[in-house]
């Protein structure tokens, strides 16, 4: 069920439950209690970004260049806060976060990195890469 | 292309992929014979290409996320695919990007717990075919993730 959803969560529990084998009603509960559980945590609209006019997209490493002094709650809720950084991850390695950034061309990125992202307090070294293509993979279930 | 109606109906579907279209109806001031004429042409001109479920991994016992930083070996001409075609046989990546820039490659690799990724990493991951450099960045906590666009 949880292939199926990942695959199309658009189907009807009819038609869900016609592929699995299950009645209607077994379908509706099974994946009701996939929800309750936290398993299924939501559905992802899929949009042709580039149609919609945001031709680029950004992974960013950022480090920060003033450990201790900067108020980890503050950078996140203000990066957070930039509608064109979509995912905040903080992390462990060679930087402190990693940001996945879009964009309608790399000047408008270029606007974003300057003007909102490089002009945060504590912000030390950024790195960026720019995505060429994506996949994304069912896991381990 | 699209105007400001596609646009509230794509920023409200978005929020909520499951938005029904009376819901849509009422929140974008229009009938819903008009939202529904308009979802078929963002379908059929394929700017909406479905919806998917998004799976929570920690509830289901994977603890760990990392994000592997790939360089490939590029005097090897099928370095790309071949790296890419071996990764996909790996159950545990669930997202396969390549870039332009410092990485040539990156992996989403979830584990159950240190011991299971060490396991996964060292069997699975560094046997993979082309690499030149590896640089691992594992998740303390998500603070935002929401893909959506901001239209």
């Amino acid at each position: 069920m949880l292939r199926a959803l990942v695959a199309n969560a658009d189907q009807s529990t009819t038609q869900l439950g016609q592929k699995l084998g299950l009645s209607q009603p077994a379908t509706w509960r099974r994946m009701r209690r996939l929800q309750d559980a936290g398993i299924i945590a939501g559905r992802r609209l899929v949009l042709d970004a580039e149609k919609v006019g945001f031709g680029v997209t950004v992974f960013l490493g950022v480090k920060l260049a003033t450990k201790g002094r900067v108020s980890l709650e503050d950078f996140e809720r203000a990066i957070g806060a930039i509608p064109e950084v979509q995912t905040v991850d903080h992390v462990l390695g060679l930087y402190d976060y990693r940001l996945r950034v879009v964009a309608r061309d790399l000047a408008d990125f270029e606007r974003v990195l300057r003007r909102r992202i490089m002009t945060m307090p504590g912000v030390g070294d950024v790195e960026a890469n720019v995505l060429l293509s994506e996949e994304r993979r069912p896991g381990p279930i | 292309m699209l105007d400001d109606v596609d646009r509230r109906l794509l920023r409200l579907l978005q929020a909520d992929p499951a938005t029904s279209v009376p819901d849509l109806a009422g929140a974008a001031g229009l009938t819903a014979a008009r939202i529904t004429r308009r979802l078929d042409r963002l379908r059929q001109d394929r700017i909406i290409q479905g919806s998917h479920a998004i799976i929570n991994w920690p509830a289901l016992g994977y603890a760990v996320s990392v994000s592997l930083r790939i360089t490939l070996d590029k005097t090897v001409a099928r370095a790309f695919d071949e790296f890419i075609e071996a990764a996909r046989a790996v159950a545990e990546v669930i997202e396969i990007q390549t870039f332009l820039g410092r990485v040539d490659v990156r992996l989403s690799l979830i584990a159950k717990d240190l011991a299971d990724y060490q396991r996964i990493y060292r069997e699975q991951v560094l046997t993979l075919p082309h690499i030149a450099d590896i640089e691992a960045l594992m998740t303390v906590a998500t603070v935002k993730s929401d893909e959506s666009l901001p239209l």
